[in-house]
């Protein structure tokens, strides 16, 4: 399996009384209040710097992914990070995964797919292309996008992206959201006719059933972690089944909050602090800035009314103890987190790991000691998972390889 | 409503399926509902439907087992010219116009499109003009806490429960969950983010008599905002309402209904 680590560049410094002076860690808080610019670089600066320790340390890809108007992660254009990445990364066989720009929140959708085609250039070809439809405030508050619109924006704005990446000559695109007279993409993507194409979902909606139909990678990206994903995942893995398509573990990719230590003891102090605050400050929407009238389709509307499993969580009543405990975060040893995650892997049958090894205010010597130990000790454990099945979702040029350091840990 | 009919429209080259209440006899009269839909409390249009053949449209996509016709209509001029069409199948030739909120802008603004269909306007607490130092509140992002006291005077009152009140039944609590908000989704779709769709340009078409209702405590949109629509429409007349929030009609029904009535006979 495919193991990558994920990022969401929080803002790492939150005052105490943070849940006191906000409803919401998306669009109330105010900046001149809060935060702080110089901070906010070093931020930037920090999550390049991690992210490009996992790739030289072995991991098999880097994430990137775009929010707005908040505290819980603010990498406002993923594109510019990306860059970055794919830059310094020339040489290590590593994927750049952009998971990614929202399409309905860009117009012209164009812009993305010439971003993404000068990564998969400036990478040689090692891009993935993520398309989140974006959550439900940064779409639609942030961006303005109609909710009952944003599907159907999506839809059009990859079909739209994907004939761009590949046309041979010049064509208008008159569609219902968008209009273009003259399309003729510079640069174009070197995979043709276009990268891995991902697209994440927080639970089984249409948005599944979409991407299983064009043979694309779904992303569940839960903050819940493996153990109360299954109902997801076998639901997901049911309609791959209904829907005529195999079943390789590939087509499934899975966010797990990992911290690894020296001993359990150790992981749990270290890491306990950085998920409250995590789940008490960051991850703090109200349910009017989710549940926005139009966001859900009706039939899904209907379904969240009859079950919405994730209300009856109050992740801010819980402590670090409970996050451990019913495993929304994986700390541990090298050998308590290696045994949950290649038994929750295997469980889920997920193909790619977008493992977050930064969360919360976790300061940047931690995260890459965490980093280090997970790629030394637990990812040699991971990566053999499913090498019977060809990742298809995988960047062509980096299928037969895996990244050196990788190979140099199992071997040691 | 006592209502004699609902007749059920196919329109729109058969891409919206839509339920049209018809009751009480006399000129007619379309009622346009605002952002959660028809209610359930239909006292206002019974009343209205004494005197009046009332014609009560549900927006596109909120009536029962067509929700996607909300995506038949593509933009402001999609649903306005809808709107012709929907008079026409009714064989309405000439109605008063009575809209609240998101209602209110859509008869305001097929008011000043057609000048000619529509006999008199009232609009209660309409949404679709814009001030920078009075924004109009966003209803669709409200919380479970603000709901009450944005929408009501009194947020305990006997119309703030009616409007709140769910039924026991967890199924057709469900139901009435889901058509509530998919109505906020329906007709949000053309007033997300910023209910101003430029009817300031168009509002001087407005030929009808038209008589402006505002609950004095809206606090979606300022009760300011019943100048800003009178002093652009020729002759219209503001009719304050006290002790009553966004949705007057339900609040303060019999002064609201005494005030359109007197309108609709002078």
């Amino acid at each position: 399996m495919k193991v990558c680590m994920f990022h969401l560049m929080p803002y790492r410094d939150l005052p105490a009384d943070f849940r006191q002076r906000y409803r919401s860690a998306f669009i109330d808080p105010l900046w001149f209040d809060v935060a702080d610019s110089e901070k906010v670089g070093q931020y930037y600066n920090a999550t390049l710097d991690e992210l490009l320790y996992a790739a030289q340390a072995g991991l098999h890809g880097v994430c990137t992914n775009q929010h707005h108007q908040n505290v819980y992660g603010f990498m406002a254009n993923p594109s510019l990070m990306g860059a970055v990445l794919a830059k310094e990364t020339n040489g290590q066989d590593v994927a750049i995964i952009q998971l990614g720009s929202t399409l309905p929140s860009t117009t012209p959708p164009t812009r993305i797919a010439e971003e993404y085609a000068m990564l998969d250039c400036i990478s040689g070809g090692r891009l993935v292309a993520g398309f989140p439809t974006g959550l439900p405030p940064d779409a639609t508050i942030s961006n303005a996008v109609v909710p009952v619109e944003q599907r159907e924006r999506f839809r059009e704005a990859l079909a739209l992206v994907t004939k761009a990446w590949s046309a041979r000559e010049i064509f208008a695109w008159n569609g219902k959201h968008y209009q273009l007279g003259m399309v003729n993409l510079w640069p174009r993507p070197i995979q043709q006719p276009h990268p891995p194409i991902w697209i994440p979902g927080s639970g089984i909606s249409s948005t599944a059933e979409f991407v299983i139909e064009r043979d694309h990678c779904f992303c569940h990206l839960s903050y819940y972690g493996a153990r109360n994903a299954e109902q997801v995942t076998d639901r997901y893995w049911e309609l791959v089944a209904r829907k005529g398509r195999d079943d390789n573990p590939h087509r499934l990719s899975f966010l797990q909050l990992i911290g690894v230590a020296e001993t359990d003891a150790e992981a749990e102090a270290l890491y306990g602090p950085h998920a409250e605050y995590f789940f008490h400050k960051l991850h703090y929407t109200p349910p009017n800035y989710q549940q926005i009238p139009g966001c859900l389709e009706y039939p899904a509307l209907v379904q969240a009314l009859h079950h919405n499993p994730r209300a009856a969580i109050k992740a801010h009543e819980l402590k670090a103890r409970d996050f451990f405990d019913r495993g929304f975060v994986i700390v541990g040893s090298a050998k308590t987190v290696r045994e949950q995650l290649v038994d929750g892997m295997k469980r889920l049958r997920a193909g790619h790991l977008l493992a977050l090894l930064h969360f919360g205010s976790m300061p940047t010597d931690l995260c890459k000691r965490n980093i280090g130990l997970f790629a030394r000790e637990v990812l040699p454990h991971l990566a053999p998972l499913w090498d019977e099945y060809e990742d298809r979702w995988w960047p062509q040029r980096l299928r037969a390889k895996r990244p050196a350091a990788a190979l140099a840990a199992a071997a040691s | 409503m006592a209502v004699s009919e609902v007749r059920r429209l196919r329109l729109w080259q058969d891409r919206i399926e839509t339920e049209v209440e018809i009751a009480g006899s006399g000129p007619p009269l379309v009622y346009l509902h605002g952002p959660w839909g028809l209610l359930p409390d239909r006292t206002f249009i019974a009343q209205l439907a004494r005197a009046n053949t009332v014609y009560a449209p549900r927006h596109p996509g909120t009536t029962r087992g067509d929700p996607d016709a909300v995506h038949a209509l593509n933009d402001w001029l999609d649903l306005i010219v809808y709107h012709g069409e929907l008079l026409d199948r009714l064989e309405v030739e000439a109605a008063s116009f009575v809209g609240h909120s998101f209602g209110g802008l859509v008869a305001a603004e097929f008011a000043a499109s057609a000048p000619n269909a529509v006999r008199r306007l009232v609009l209660i607490d309409p949404v679709g003009l814009w001030r920078d130092d009075l924004p109009v509140r966003n209803w669709m992002l409200l919380s479970e806490s603000e709901r009450r006291p944005s929408l009501f005077a009194d947020p305990n009152g006997g119309a703030a429960k009616r409007f709140f009140g769910v039924p026991d039944d967890a199924g057709e609590r469900i139901d009435v969950l889901a058509q509530a908000i998919w109505a906020q989704a329906c007709t949000g779709k053309f007033v997300w983010p910023v209910p101003d769709r430029g009817l300031k340009q168009r509002i001087h078409r407005i030929a009808a008599s038209t008589l402006v209702i505002w609950g004095k405590a809206d606090r979606i949109i300022d009760a300011a905002y019943a100048h800003e629509f009178a002093k652009r429409i020729a002759g219209a007349r503001v009719a304050p309402i006290d002790d009553a929030g966004h949705l007057p009609h339900l609040e303060q029904a019999d002064a609201v209904q005494k005030a359109v009535q007197e309108f609709l006979r002078r």
